[in-house]
């Protein structure tokens, strides 16, 4: 079968961030450490295994990270080489007794996919992104499917996936909304992370995917009081509209609109410029993740408030002097388990699930592009907001083997 | 010889290119064969003994009122009012005619041993002066002898132990003004009617105000009511501070009004070709003109700004009186009409004007987008009597580049407004329901008001009102060589070209329109007939 695989090549690792720092993000994918070889399938782990095959793979700005070397160091430790990158994934079932099912695939590899019985004390609360045995028990190191040696990930033509991270989708579910369900889950989960966005005054930083599925997770399962998006391009503003921002303004805008918008003093007091407000808001929800983005977090949060960091950081340079003289907290937000609801305690990706089928995310997926086109589709992904797009997809169907919800732009 | 009056001139084939201002530059655009162009009057002759003139009047005051000399007494306390940095424009070169009123003032109080004395400027709701503009406006000596001794203040509308709730009128509006005016025993009040609208009871009722009171008359309907602001009799606006100054007087308030008018003598001697009618330039003005453009052409804007607001206009006094503020009004404005009044016949389709650098509420300032509208739409179209130079359902053409830039520390909240405000909509009604509250009594907008040179955070929205009887009235607004994001955040229609600008009015007022060009500065009011 064909698939996407990334090697350990120091060079061409080198070569990669050489090109994407001198042209952009996802353009140096042809010099970089992936490769579309002709590989064998993964072998299946154990009982409770099952094969799968992908109908539709996303590229998520992690995976964009990563080919451009620029994720953080950190992760080393919790990932083997080589793998196949792809973790959001709508596939079909292959063999046994769930054969020909269509399921999404939660790709957290935490303590039941490992075989660790009894599981650790995150795991067995649900928190299954905060699982502490990543790299441990029956499988190579790997936090997630798609950074994992032994299980394959979803840009090929198969991998292996425990029953447990299976979750079966409705028939008259698209791909293309099933698709979704993996990043509005780890949306749901960062929106709710939050006690102080209840009723409060929030902000989402960036409208990429993640921001935008925070904006509609936040409308959706928090009720923020007010809630501003910052976007940077037209139809990225649109859809932070449409999901439900009161007010959507440009990145140069955020700190003058909050200081607005919530009343605020500002600094320096003669107003010469605004570097960042006295008051302002409860919780700020970083989707971007780098120093520019958490420093303008901190310039726009009240003292006292909140900076839930949702887009993955890597190592960032950033002055934390507000952060402790305004006793501010920042909490990370990955991933996703199992979320305290009114009804309950509710599996996230249920949640996300229903969210997606509600809010029409579906939509949100622009371009599906096949395997083989994959530096087109990289570097797509790469600049999806300014080329007026949001989710980039592989498409691994086979030619008439689409369900529902039609093709998208099959470029 | 006395100076010629007004003239409309129809255009024909011999007609030179006519001057447009273009913010802090000109164009020189062809208008059609049939268009007409108003110019203003000649400036009238200046009062040949300014001083002596303006004693005169102090002794001999108009209306019910004594002489300024035996209203004054020891113990009194007395406070001297004035307008602030937005008249006149450009700003007029010293000395100051609120200098030589405020001295002659000051001095007759010295000999009638009047010790309790303050100045306030009546800002309303505009910036707080530098302590340069208030020399200017007062001289040294003047501020040399208040400023240092807090004597010298700037109304603040936002003081609220500086306050005071004179009552209402029978409209039910409040009327609230500086408590240390109100509280003393004579109010002298010293004004430039640079246009009809200012002066009378506006002086007081709005220059000495809060938002509290002037938001009954700053607001969308009075605004769209007030056809012209330059005719105080069909102004909505007039009226309403007519009834406040009422109320103020019947509150026991002593107002001592000293009303000026300039002549329209606008430009110092190398801009003086933007004084004169094109084909009557000669080859100095000609020189003058191409010098000019060459050099703006090269001069970055920055530094074009500073040069224009570096101008300091050779105005003169042409007349000044003194006394009750019906009467003094009333005559002031006959030197007004007498120096600005064009006789036109009839509406056009059409009416262009090229939009200078200066606005009332931009001077030592960038003239951002927000007041680009208010100096097209609130003054040159509102400067009529009768009826508008334009046709209902007409098109207004006006050239400026329009930048979107701001000065942060002037215009605050015009920032937000024009950012946050006009992304959202451009419907004045839905603007004033929805924020006018909100930015009005924003702290930090109060703050940069109270403590810096901040217009008011309410000031952006008055701006906009400004506008409202003009977007009312048009059908089409098109802005010639404007920043195209900027002037379409406005709602108006960006034109590369003056041609262009015609070839797009043509789809609201059909072909061969009829087209006015208002040729201005030097101001002038048209009496359309």
């Amino acid at each position: 079968m064909k698939a996407l695989v990334f090697e350990r090549q120091l060079a061409r690792f080198a070569a990669s961030r050489l090109v994407s720092d001198l042209s952009g993000s996802g353009r140096g994918v042809g010099v970089g450490p992936l490769e579309l070889l002709e590989v064998e399938p993964p072998e299946l782990p154990g009982p409770g295994w099952v094969r799968l095959e992908p109908r539709l793979a996303g590229i998520c700005g992690s995976d964009i990270a990563t080919l451009d070397g620029r994720s953080s160091r950190y992760f080393e430790d919790v990932v083997s080489l080589p793998f196949v990158p792809g973790h959001e994934i709508v596939a079909d079932v292959r063999g046994g007794p769930k054969d020909g099912e269509r399921v999404v695939l939660e790709p957290v590899l935490s303590c039941t996919v490992r075989g660790f019985e009894p599981p650790c004390d995150p795991c067995r609360r649900g928190e299954r992104g905060r699982c502490e045995r990543i790299s441990f028990g029956a499988l190579a190191p790997g936090l997630q499917t798609g950074y994992c040696a032994d299980t394959g990930g979803g840009w090929s033509g198969g991998l292996v996936a425990h029953e447990s991270q299976l979750l079966a989708i409705p028939e008259e579910m698209s791909d293309e909304a099933a698709v979704m369900i993996e990043p509005t889950a780890c949306a749901i989960h960062a929106a709710l992370r939050s006690e102080r966005a209840q009723a409060g005054r929030v902000l989402v930083l960036g409208a990429g995917t993640l921001g935008l599925l925070t904006i509609a997770a936040l409308r959706s399962a928090v009720s923020p009081s007010l809630l501003v998006a910052v976007a940077k391009h037209p139809e990225q503003r649109r859809w932070a509209k449409r999901l439900g921002a009161d007010y959507v303004v440009a990145p140069a805008e955020a700190v003058r609109a909050t200081r607005r918008l919530t009343g605020s003093l500002a600094l320096p007091v003669d107003g010469s410029v605004i570097a960042r407000v006295t008051g302002g808001l409860d919780v700020v929800y970083d989707c971007v993740g780098s120093h520019s983005s958490l420093a303008s977090a901190l310039s726009v949060v009240r003292p006292g408030g909140e900076i839930v960091l949702v887009g993955m950081p890597g190592p960032v340079k950033v002055d934390l002097a507000p952060l402790w003289q305004r006793e501010i907290a920042l909490r990370g937000a990955y991933a996703y388990g199992t979320e305290q609801t009114a009804t309950g305690p509710r599996r996230t990706f249920e949640l996300a699930a229903e969210l997606v089928a509600t809010a029409g995310l579906e939509e949100l997926v622009s371009s599906t592009y096949p395997l083989e086109r994959y530096e087109e589709a990289i570097a797509h992904a790469a600049a999806a907001g300014r080329r007026g797009a949001v989710k980039v997809v592989f498409d691994l169907r086979r030619r008439g083997d689409r369900r529902l919800g039609g093709e998208k732009e099959n470029r | 010889m006395s100076p010629r009056p007004g003239v409309v001139l129809e255009v024909d084939r011999s007609t030179p290119p006519t001057l447009f201002w273009h913010g802090e530059g000109f164009r020189l655009e062809k208008l059609p064969v049939g268009s007409r162009i108003v110019y203003a009057p000649e400036p009238v002759s200046p009062l040949a003994n300014p001083d002596s003139a303006i004693r005169q009047a102090l002794e001999n005051p108009l209306g019910d009122s004594a002489p300024l000399s035996s209203l004054l007494r020891p113990e009194m306390k007395l406070t001297i009012a004035f307008d602030d940095v937005s008249l006149p424009l450009p700003p007029m070169r010293a000395p100051d005619v609120r200098q030589r009123v405020i001295e002659a003032v000051l001095q007759m109080a010295a000999e009638k041993g009047v010790d309790d004395v303050q100045l306030i400027a009546a800002l309303a709701l505009h910036r707080r002066m530098t302590d340069d503009e208030l020399r200017h406006i007062l001289g040294e000596r003047v501020f040399n002898a208040f400023a240092p001794y807090g004597l010298l203040r700037q109304h603040d509308a936002e003081d609220p132990s500086n306050l005071v709730h004179l009552g209402f009128t029978d409209e039910g509006e409040d009327v609230e003004i500086n408590k240390r005016a109100a509280e003393s025993d004579l109010l002298i009040y010293v004004n430039i009617n640079l246009v009809a609208m200012d002066g009378g009871h506006k002086s007081v009722a709005t220059g000495l105000s809060s938002y509290k009171s002037l938001k009954h008359h700053h607001n969308v309907r009075t605004m769209q009511h007030s056809r012209s602001f330059m005719d105080m009799h069909h102004s909505e606006l007039h009226t309403s501070n007519w009834r406040m100054g009422k109320v103020i007087a019947d509150a026991g308030v002593k107002v001592f009004q000293i009303e000026t008018t300039l002549n329209t003598d606008t430009f110092p001697e190398q801009f003086r070709f933007l004084q004169r009618r094109e084909w009557e330039w000669a080859l100095a003005d000609r020189a003058g003109f191409f010098a000019s453009s060459r050099a703006l052409e090269r001069t970055p804007p920055g530094l074009a700004r500073k040069i224009f607001h570096s101008i300091k206009a050779p105005h003169c006094l042409a007349s000044v009186q003194a006394g009750e503020v019906g009467p003094v009004h009333a005559r002031t404005l006959e030197h007004v009409h007498r120096q600005q009044l064009v006789t036109v016949e009839g509406q056009s389709d059409i009416l262009t004007m090229g939009l200078p650098f200066i606005s009332p509420y931009n001077v030592n300032s960038i003239m951002n987008p927000i007041l680009v509208a208010c100096l097209g739409l609130g003054y040159f179209f509102n400067l009529y009597r009768g009826r508008p130079l334009v046709r209902e359902g007409g098109v207004v053409i006006m050239s400026h580049p329009t930048p979107w830039a701001f000065n942060p520390v002037h215009h605050p909240s015009y920032i937000d407004f024009f950012e946050q405000v006009l992304a959202e909509t451009t419907d004045m009604f839905e603007i004033e329901s929805k924020y006018e509250t909100t930015f009005a009594t924003d702290p930090w907008y109060i703050h940069l008001y109270r403590t810096g040179h901040a217009y008011h955070g309410v000031h952006p929205f008055y701006m906009w009102y400004w506008c409202a009887h003009a977007l009312s009235h048009l059908s089409r607004v098109i802005v010639v060589g404007g920043e195209r994001a900027a002037v379409r955040r406005l709602g108006f229609s960006p034109a590369s070209t003056f041609s262009d600008a015609l070839e797009m009015a043509e789809d609201a007022v059909g072909r061969n329109p009829s087209i006015t060009h208002i040729h201005t500065p030097p101001l002038l009011i048209a009496d359309v007939q």
